[in-house]
C-alpha cells in the first residue's frame, strides 16, 4: 500500500493543486478530456473537481468499456447463457448490466448458471473442471484486458481444451477518441490520456492528436496526484503553446508500449469492419474480433447469436454525454428514470460511467450544497 | 390496521439477490412491501431490533437468518455469527441479550462433523456473549435445495438501562465513534471463496460488541444517542440509514476511519470501497459531543476497543446524506450500497 500512498500525500497534493491555480489563466475557460473511465471515477472518488480552480473543466471521455458496449450484444450474449450446459463467465463489472431481459446477475438468480470470474483464465480453469459444460467467457474491455483474453485462447487451443468460447467484445480506445474529436459540436482543449490502456499500446498511436488535431494529451495514472500532475503538464504545454503527447504515468507506461501483449493480440485478434458503440454509433475498425484460426473458440460462431439491435431510449442523451457535449445532469432522464439503481442508459451502468460517477459522488453533494447557500 | 388492500409500493417484479443485500434494494423491499403490510401504514425507522412492551415491562427482541459460503472462515463460522449477530442487534438497539432460540435447516447429505462443529461454535460463542440457547427447531430438506446450512437465531434482552437510542434522539454537532477497523469480515469471505487468487492475513471480526456497548453505556449513559452494527452494506449503509432517518447529514472524515492495509489493499485491488464491506464485530455509535472524549476513552479502555475511533460529526448538511472529505480536503457523497459489492477489472 506504500506505493499508493505516495500519490495520495495531502501536502503534495496541496502544493500541485497550488500550482494548477498559478497556471490556470484565470481569463481562459479550459476544458480537459479524461477519456477513461478509471480516471473519471478517481476525479470523484477523491473529490478532485474540489482542488481545481472553476475555469478548469473536466469532461468524461468515453472510455468505460461496459457503458459503450450497446444492449444488443448483452442479449447476445446471455441467450447463450440460455443454451442447456453452458457456464457464462464474466467480470463483476457485467453483472448488474442489464439485456432487455434482466442482467447477469438476475439471470443467475433465475437459475441460470453465471459465474463472476477474475480474469479469462480463472473462466479457462473452469472449463478444465467441468469437462461436461460448456463455459462462456464474455470478454469486454479495451487494450487493457484483450492480451489477458488473447493468451488464454492461445493456452486453450494448445492445452485443447474444446469446452470453452469467448464471446468478444474488446474494443479499441484511438476510433472512439477519433470520433469524439470529428463530432462537430466538440469543444476539448486537452486530453488525459488512458492510463491502463497505455501499458499496452504505449504512447505512440496518441501522436495524430498533438500533430494532426493540434491537442496536448498527457497519459496519466489514477491515483490523486498522478491525476493533478497530468492537470499541470497539460497547463504548461498550454501556456507554451506546445501540441505534445507526454506521458506522466512512466512507472507503469513504456513509450512504444508492450510488445509481447500487442503480438498476443495480433496472433489471435483482428480488427472488425465496424462494431456499434452504445451512444457514439457504429464506428469502422474500432472493435476486435477472433481471427479464424481460432474459429473453434469463438462464441459467435459456435452460438447461433440472434444479433438483434436494441436502441436505447430516445429520451436518454448519452450520446452527447459520451461526446462531452452535455454534463451528466443535463440529460432529460438523468436522475429521475435513470439512476444507478435501476439505469435506462449505458453511462448510469457501471460505476465508472460518468453519469453514475456523478450520481453517486456529485449530484447529491451539490444538491445538498445547494440547500446549504439556501439556508445559510 | 394492515389488511389485504393494503397498497404497496414495491414495484420490482421478482426476488434478486439484491433484495437481500443490506443496501438500497432491501430497504425498498422492506419499506415498500413488509413495512406496510406488515406494520401498518406508519413509517417508523427500523432498528435492528424492536421493543416490545409486555404487561408494562419492555423488552427487545429481533431475529437474523444467516447463510454464508463457505460456513467456516478465518476467525468464525456460520455458527458463531449466528449469535453474535443477534447478540450485537440487540446490544446496539440498548438492550442485553437474555435468550436465543434457533432454527436450523439443513440440507439433506450434510456431514455430521460439519453440523456438530457448528453446534459447538454456538455453544462457546453463547456462552462467551452470556447468553442462553433456550429452544430451537431443525428441518431438512433435499439435497440441492439449500446450501449445506442455514442458521436463524432469534433473541430477547432486557433495556439496558440509562440508554435510549434512536434517530430522533440525533442532534448537530453530536461525534460519530467507531469500534474499530472495518471491512474485516467482508473481505475475509471474498478471499475465503477462492475464486480469487488474493491471500492476506485477515480474519472475520466476528465477536459479541455487548462488553464494548455496556461501557460505553456506562460512562455516558444517555448521551449514546443511536447505535448501528454496520453488517451487510457496511458502515456507509448503516450512516444513509441514520441520515435518512433523523434528515439531518453526515460528515466523515476519511483518515481517521480505521483500515487495516490488508482491507484497503484488498478494496484498492478490486475497485470496492471499504465503507461498503461487511463488518460482524463493529458498531458505530453518535454520542453527545461534549461527551465524545469519555465515551471514545471508555472504548479504549474495554479489551477489543483499543482501535476505537472518532471518525466525523453530525451536522445540518448535507441533509439525508453521508459526505466524506478526503485526506486533502475534497469530498465525496458516500450512498448506499446499491445490491452486493461486486469486484470491478476492466
Amino acid at each position: 500500500m506504500r506505493y499508493v500512498d505516495e500519490f495520495r500525500e495531502p501536502e503534495l497534493i496541496a502544493r500541485t493543486a497550488d500550482e494548477i491555480r498559478r497556471l490556470a489563466d484565470p481569463k481562459r475557460h479550459y476544458r480537459f478530456m479524461e477519456v477513461c473511465g478509471g480516471h473519471t471515477h478517481s476525479i470523484y472518488r477523491f473529490g478532485l473537481a474540489d482542488l481545481l480552480p472553476s475555469n478548469i473543466e473536466l469532461v468524461h471521455g468515453p472510455g468505460c468499456p461496459v457503458c459503450v458496449l450497446p444492449m444488443g450484444r448483452i442479449d447476445d450474449g446471455l441467450s447463450m447463457a440460455e443454451q442447456p450446459g453452458v457456464i457464462f463467465t464474466a467480470f463483476g463489472d457485467m453483472m448488474r448490466v442489464p439485456g432487455t431481459r434482466g442482467s447477469p446477475l438476475e439471470y443467475k438468480a433465475r437459475g441460470m448458471d453465471v459465474r463472476i470470474v477474475y480474469s479469462p483464465s480463472d473462466a479457462l480453469k473452469l472449463a478444465r473442471g467441468n469437462p461436461d459444460k460448456h463455459v462462456m467467457f464474455f470478454a469486454i474491455g479495451f487494450e487493457t484486458t484483450a492480451p489477458s483474453t488473447a493468451l488464454t485462447l492461445m493456452r486453450a487451443k494448445a492445452q485443447g481444451i474444446r469446452n470453452f468460447s469467448v464471446f468478444c467484445n474488446h474494443v479499441t480506445i484511438i476510433p472512439a477518441i477519433r470520433a469524439i474529436l470529428d463530432s462537430p459540436d466538440m469543444r476539448i482543449d486537452a486530453f488525459i490520456g488512458p492510463g491502463h490502456v497505455s501499458t499496452v499500446i504505449g504512447c505512440r498511436p496518441y501522436a495524430w492528436i498533438a500533430n494532426n488535431e493540434e491537442k496536448p494529451i498527457v497519459v496519466a495514472g489514477f491515483e490523486p496526484l498522478d491525476v493533478l500532475q497530468s492537470i499541470v503538464m497539460l497547463l504548461r504545454q498550454l501556456k507554451q503553446n506546445q501540441n505534445r503527447v507526454e506521458n506522466q504515468y512512466q512507472r507503469a507506461v513504456p513509450w512504444e508500449g508492450n510488445r509481447a501483449a500487442l503480438k498476443a493480440m495480433a496472433d489471435v485478434f483482428e480488427l472488425r469492419p465496424y462494431f456499434e458503440w452504445r451512444g457514439l454509433g457504429f464506428i469502422s475498425q474500432s472493435a476486435l474480433r477472433i481471427r479464424e484460426s481460432y474459429a473453434e473458440w469463438d462464441a459467435e460462431r459456435r452460438f447461433s447469436v440472434p444479433g438483434v439491435r436494441v436502441t436505447d431510449p430516445k429520451a436518454a442523451q448519452c450520446g452527447e454525454v459520451l461526446k462531452g457535449v452535455l454534463k451528466p445532469a443535463q440529460c432529460k432522464l438523468f436522475g429521475k428514470e435513470c439512476t444507478p439503481d435501476q439505469p435506462v442508459g449505458a453511462l448510469m451502468v457501471s460505476s465508472e460511467g460518468s453519469c453514475a460517477a456523478y450520481y453517486n459522488y456529485e449530484h447529491r453533494k451539490r444538491q445538498a450544497l445547494t440547500n446549504l447557500s439556501l439556508t445559510a | 390496521m394492515a389488511s389485504a388492500v393494503t397498497k404497496i409500493r414495491f414495484r420490482d417484479p421478482q426476488v434478486e439477490m439484491a433484495h437481500g443485500a443490506g443496501g438500497k434494494a432491501s430497504r425498498r423491499l422492506i419499506d415498500g412491501l413488509f413495512a406496510p403490510i406488515l406494520f401498518g401504514l406508519a413509517p417508523v425507522p427500523l432498528g435492528d431490533a424492536a421493543h416490545v412492551n409486555i404487561n408494562g415491562t419492555c423488552v427487545a427482541l429481533t431475529t437474523d437468518s444467516f447463510v454464508v459460503r463457505p460456513l467456516r472462515f478465518p476467525g468464525g463460522s456460520i455458527g458463531e455469527l449466528a449469535v453474535n449477530g443477534t447478540v450485537n442487534d440487540l446490544a446496539v438497539s440498548g438492550a442485553r441479550a437474555q435468550a436465543l432460540v434457533v432454527s436450523y435447516v439443513l440440507e439433506a447429505g450434510l456431514p455430521t462433523d460439519i453440523l456438530e462443529a457448528e453446534v459447538r461454535a454456538m455453544a462457546a460463542a453463547a456462552s462467551a456473549a452470556g447468553v442462553v440457547i433456550a429452544g430451537g427447531d431443525t428441518k431438512v430438506v433435499e439435497h440441492g435445495k439449500a446450501d449445506q446450512m442455514y442458521i436463524t437465531t432469534s433473541g430477547i434482552g432486557h433495556l439496558i438501562p440509562g440508554i435510549g437510542v434512536s434517530p430522533a434522539a440525533v442532534r448537530c454537532g453530536d461525534k460519530i465513534l467507531l469500534s474499530g477497523p472495518i471491512g474485516d469480515h467482508g473481505i475475509t469471505i471474498l478471499l475465503a471463496r477462492g475464486e480469487l487468487d488474493l491471500e492476506a492475513d485477515l480474519r472475520s471480526d466476528t465477536r459479541s460488541v455487548l462488553p464494548l456497548v455496556e461501557a460505553l453505556a456506562e460512562a455516558v449513559g444517555a448521551g449514546v444517542h443511536w447505535m448501528r452494527d454496520p453488517t451487510r452494506g457496511g458502515v456507509a449503509t448503516s450512516l444513509n440509514e441514520l441520515a435518512n432517518d433523523c434528515g439531518l447529514g453526515v460528515l466523515l472524515s476519511e483518515g481517521s476511519i480505521p483500515v487495516r492495509d490488508e482491507v484497503r489493499g484488498a478494496c484498492e485491488l478490486l475497485g470496492l470501497d471499504p465503507l461498503h464491506i461487511a463488518n460482524e464485530g463493529q458498531f458505530l455509535a453518535v454520542v453527545a459531543a461534549e461527551q465524545a472524549d469519555a465515551a471514545l476513552d471508555a472504548l479504549r479502555r474495554t479489551p477489543g476497543g483499543r482501535e476505537a475511533a472518532l471518525i466525523g460529526e453530525i451536522g445540518e448538511q448535507p441533509a439525508g446524506a453521508v459526505l466524506v472529505t478526503t485526506l486533502f480536503g475534497g469530498s465525496r457523497i458516500v450512498d448506499m450500497l446499491v445490491g452486493d459489492p461486486l469486484p470491478r477489472i476492466c
